[in-house]
Formats: C-alpha cells, structure tokens, sequence
C-alpha cells in the first residue's frame, strides 16, 4: 500500500516535471543558495506559471502607453540586464526624454524600494509610476485595463491566472512583478566561485581583493547593493536633480540616489542616475579624481578611491564575473 | 516523551477550547446594525460652491474661481451619550468626496442602533492601509485614478488627501496658458523614513445642532457643512500669489493645518 503510494506519487511528480521541462523550463521561483531571504511578501503574491506567462505578456504589451506604442520591454532590453542601453535617461513616448537613466529589472525580489529616489516602497506599486509617467507612457492604469478588458486574450490570461476573467489594478500589478520578481540574475561566474563550483583567476582574485577594500562596503555582496541611498561626489547635473531629497524633504538626502548592483554591469552602459558616465573608465576616473564636495558627500568618498592602473584593470577583471549570460540570454524571460 | 506528547496535546486541546470560548463571546448575537450617513456639503463663506462658474474672493484680497474639489473622508467614529465609541468597520471607512458628483457627499455606514453626540474622522487616508497590500486597496482607494482626477501619487507611494484646483488672476500663467492654482495635499508620515504628514483627525460635537438618533428602518444624516474659503483664510492666511502651485511640499502642512478646521455641524436629520 505504502510503496504502491510512493511510486505513484512519484511517477506523477516525474510526469509533471517532464510536461513542465519540455514546455517552457518554468521552475517557479528559485532561491539562490548564496542570496538572503527576499524583502517582497511572497505570500501575497505566490508565482505561478500561469500568472508569471500573464506577468511576461504585460511586460512586452504597448498597450500600457497611451498610443500603444512603448512597453516595459521598452526601456528595459533584456541584453541589457533589462536597462536601456546607450540612452543616458530613459526615451519615452513621442521621443520624449526623461532625467533619469532607466534601472536593471534584475534581483527586485531583495529590493525594499524603487527607482533612483526610493520613492516607491512596494514592487505591486511600481509599475504605475512609468505607465502614469507623462515623458515615459503617459497614460492612466484606468484605461489600461479598458484596453486589455477589450482584448482578445487577456480575459482569458487572467482567468487562468487569478481564477476569473475580472481585470484589475490589483491583478495586473501582482502579475507583473510576478515577471519581474522571476528577472533573477544569480549565475554569474562570481555566483560559482561563491558556490564552490569554480574559481577566480588571479587577475580576477586580486580584483575581488580590491573590490573587497575599496567598493564591498556600499556594493554590497552577494546583491553588490547595500540599498541605502548615497551622494557619491558626482557634480550636480544640470536639471539640479536633488534625489532622495524630493521624497523626503529631508535636508541629509539632498542628492542622495540609490546604490546599484553591480551584477551585469558589463551591459548596462551608461552609468550613474543620468547616465553621464559612458564607461566603465569614465566611473572609475570620477572616483579616482572627480568626486565633488557637494552637500551631504559621503564621508567614505571625500576623499575619492584612488588605484594604480594596475589595480584599475585587475578591479575591472573582477567586476565582468559579474556577467550572468545566462541571466541575459534566458528565453523564458524573452518577449514571447 | 510520550508524556511530552501528552502534555503538548493537552495545551493545544485547552488552548483550542479557549479560542473557541472566546470567539463564542464575540459572537454573541448582536443587534443588527442600522444605518447613518455623515453629509459633506461643501460650501464657501455664506453661499453654496458651485464648480467653475463663480468667482470668490480670499482674505488676501484675490479673486477665484474652483474647478475642483475632492478630498479623502475616512476611518469614522462615533461616541455614544453613553461615552462608548463606535468605529465603523474599517474596510468600509474611506470616501472620496467629489464636488462634481453629488452622490459622492455621502459618507454611508452602519452602526449600532443608540444616540450620538459626537463624531470623528480622518480627512485623507491613514498611514496602515496607504501602506497596504494593493488587493485591499480598492474602490475609492483604487490607485487606477486618471492624471487629472486620480488622488493617487505613483513617484512617492501615497494618497493625495486634498486637492483643490481653480482659476485666479492672482495665479502665474502656466505652461498650459492658464492662470491656475493647484492644492494636491497628501504625505502619511513615510514607510522607512519619517516624511510630512497630513492626516488631520477631525472631532465634532453634535450635541448643540443634534445628536445623531440611530434607529431600525431610518437612516439619520449628521450635515456637515464644509466651509472651503477656510483653506486660503484659516490659521494660516494662504495667498494663491505667493502659493499658486502647493504638492508634496513643506508648506503643505499650512494647508493641511488649515483644512482640518474646515467643517461645522449644521444639523443632523433624523
């Protein structure tokens, strides 16, 4: 009884996992053994295949925009690390530009917060801010949901979904960041020296070692953000962008902006929060001699970070095992 | 250990039973709640406001007009003569008063049956559900709301508690040709840093213009009147010319301080 129980249950866990391998790789959402617990309630909001392939179609669906012209997928290219590359701030609708260089969809399920400024705290909330955006979408959630209500297939997408065919601003939402929490990005070369299934060069090494010193204490590892909110020194930009300050109104966070990961940073060219460093060696120059005393300067950068050339070119060996092909390459999180 | 097992199994088994007692003692049959309606009737000075076609005039001697008008009503209680308080159910507790849709001055609720002398509530949406679950953010809460009517802030998560847009002379051209000033007040404190807040709780006494008789079959109306030249002329003098345009903005607690002593008792039908 009890064996003939096992074995079926077995056989039939079997069955479901070939069906699921050879339809689409969709293995729910994984842990990364060496990433800490998510910050985003997963119990609220629990991935299933059927709300992640809705999650995906919305995200490469024009009709979030008010003309039907700009997606997601739009300003977040997943060659990219889903960011916009060669744009220093984001293009939007009718070419319209914003001040702002659009972030990696990449690891949010670890973020507490969104966007440069930190102003969105929950992930459900942040898609309205680029859809309701006047230089980015430029339309209203409202009439989203009239056009995807219209639509051919979304009644049914929900339905499988959520259980019925009722399109709302809480569905949609739960369905993108379901998307967007699956943009995992954990199989870097670095991620396997973590896990003990390879080893850095000693190029690399030495990098990881400079790394260690000199940036891992707001690049945090194994994310390489420490998701705090920091002036780096760089000049003020010309439209007088004051950062975190404009959602707190709080004197210390005047020019303060969010600490990136580093993960892909090989593919999302250009740098910093406009976008005003095109390379790698343009940051690394700024760190080296730039850094501005502008006000609220953190105190770690007063003084710049300052490497040999050697030093330089052995940092920057390390900083590309942060490249996840893998991550970048991964069809299931492809426009369909 | 089978002891242990015995002693665990008796801890959950009492404590079972005492949840069960418990909830029993909540459960008790209780009088069926009747109806009420708190009215939010928005006037200006001494006249009825009507939207877009009469000019006004402030303490500060400007001219306008109001083009809009809506603002956030939630979290209502009500005080028996008695001195207990009833809080209405706090899923069914937040209104969006809109002055171009009058069905919207309503706020509607049930409570059990007695005699009220006063009330409160929040004018905006309190920092618990502005910081909810989206699911449970729905009807009035909706954060679907379009560009021009919607109270929701995408940038900065959070509800716009007050917004009150209108023409005035006083005010600057702006880029879209129009001499417009415009009031979006919201801020619930912050989620993880402590940021303005302009959740103003407002208490009124009903004993002198009529407590509020909650009985079967009737639906008694506490009517408030909102007095909205009190947002440029309250403990803080507002001049449209200094401030045409106030949002997310230090000075928005002027206008929030302001609001909060916008309503009186008129009368209550019972």
């Amino acid at each position: 009884m009890n064996i003939r129980f096992i074995s079926f249950t077995a056989g039939f866990v079997l069955l479901i996992s070939c069906s699921k391998e050879i339809m689409d790789h969709f293995r729910g959402f994984q842990q990364p053994a060496n990433f800490p617990a998510p910050v985003y309630r997963m119990s609220d909001n629990p991935i299933t295949e059927d709300g992640f392939i809705l999650g995906r179609k919305l995200f490469y669906e024009p009709r979030l925009s008010r003309n039907n012209t700009v997606s997601c997928g739009s300003c977040h290219i997943q060659s990219s690390a889903f960011t916009q590359h060669g744009h220093d701030v984001s293009h939007g609708i009718d070419d319209r530009l914003g001040s702002r260089n659009s972030q990696a969809i990449m690891n949010l399920a670890w973020s507490p917060n969104f966007f440069w400024d930190g102003g969105v705290f929950d992930l459900d909330l942040q898609p309205i801010v680029p859809i309701t955006n006047h230089v980015e979408m430029d339309e209203t959630v409202e009439n989203v949901l009239a056009k995807l209500r219209l639509h051919p297939q979304y009644p049914a997408l929900f339905k499988k979904a959520f259980g019925s065919e009722e399109i709302t601003t809480a569905r949609t939402m739960k369905a993108l960041s379901q998307f967007m929490l699956m943009c995992v990005s954990s199989e870097s070369k670095y991620d396997s020296v973590k896990n003990g299934t390879a080893s850095f060069t000693d190029a690399e090494e030495k990098g990881y070692m400079i790394f260690r010193e000199k940036c891992g204490s707001c690049h945090k590892e194994p994310l390489f953000t420490d998701h705090s909110f920091r002036n780096n020194g760089i000049p003020v930009g010309p439209n007088n962008d004051e950062g975190r300050y404009l959602v707190t109104l709080n004197e210390t966070d005047r020019y303060k902006f969010k600490v990136p990961s580093l993960r892909n940073l090989e593919f999302t060219a250009p740098y910093m929060h406009d976008g005003r460093f095109l390379n790698l060696d343009a940051v690394l120059d700024h760190y080296n001699a730039g850094v501005q005393s502008t006000p609220n300067i953190d105190p770690a950068l007063v003084n710049g970070i300052r490497l040999q050339p050697t030093e330089r070119t052995q940092l920057l060996t390390f900083l590309k095992t942060l490249s996840d092909r893998k991550f970048l390459n991964n069809r299931l999180l492809a426009e369909q | 250990m089978k002891t242990y097992q015995q002693i665990l199994l008796l801890c959950i088994s009492s404590s079972m039973l005492f949840a069960t007692c418990k909830k029993e003692k909540i459960e008790q049959p209780l009088e069926e709640p009747v109806s009420g309606t708190v009215e939010f009737d928005n006037i200006i000075g001494g006249q009825n406001l009507l939207l877009n076609t009469v000019n006004y005039s402030n303490a500060s001697g400007e001219q306008f007009n109001i083009t809009l008008l809506q603002y956030y009503i939630s979290n209502i209680s009500l005080r028996k003569t008695d001195g207990s308080v009833y809080t209405v159910n706090q899923d069914s507790s937040y209104f969006l008063v809109r002055e171009n849709d009058p069905s919207t001055r309503f706020a509607r609720f049930k409570i059990p049956a007695g005699d009220y002398d006063q009330l409160s509530f929040v004018i905006g949406v309190d920092s618990l559900r502005s910081t909810m679950d989206i699911s449970k953010r729905t009807g009035v809460l909706d954060p679907a709301g379009g560009h021009d009517d919607g109270m929701y802030w995408g940038w900065n998560s959070g509800y716009i508690f007050f917004k009150m847009e209108g023409i005035s002379p006083s005010a600057p051209v702006d880029p879209s040709g129009q001499r417009k000033f415009r009031y979006h007040i919201g801020g619930f404190g912050g989620y993880s840093a402590p940021t303005i807040n302009n959740i103003r709780k407002v208490t009124i006494d009903l004993k002198a213009s009529g407590i509020m008789q909650a009985r079967h079959g009737r639906t008694p109306n506490i009517h408030l009147m909102a007095d909205i030249l009190k947002v440029f002329n309250g403990a803080n003098t507002l001049s449209i010319a200094t401030n045409p345009t106030v949002m997310f903005s230090d000075y928005s607690t002027k206008v929030s301080a302001n609001y909060s002593s916008l309503f009186y008792h008129d009368h209550t039908e019972n």
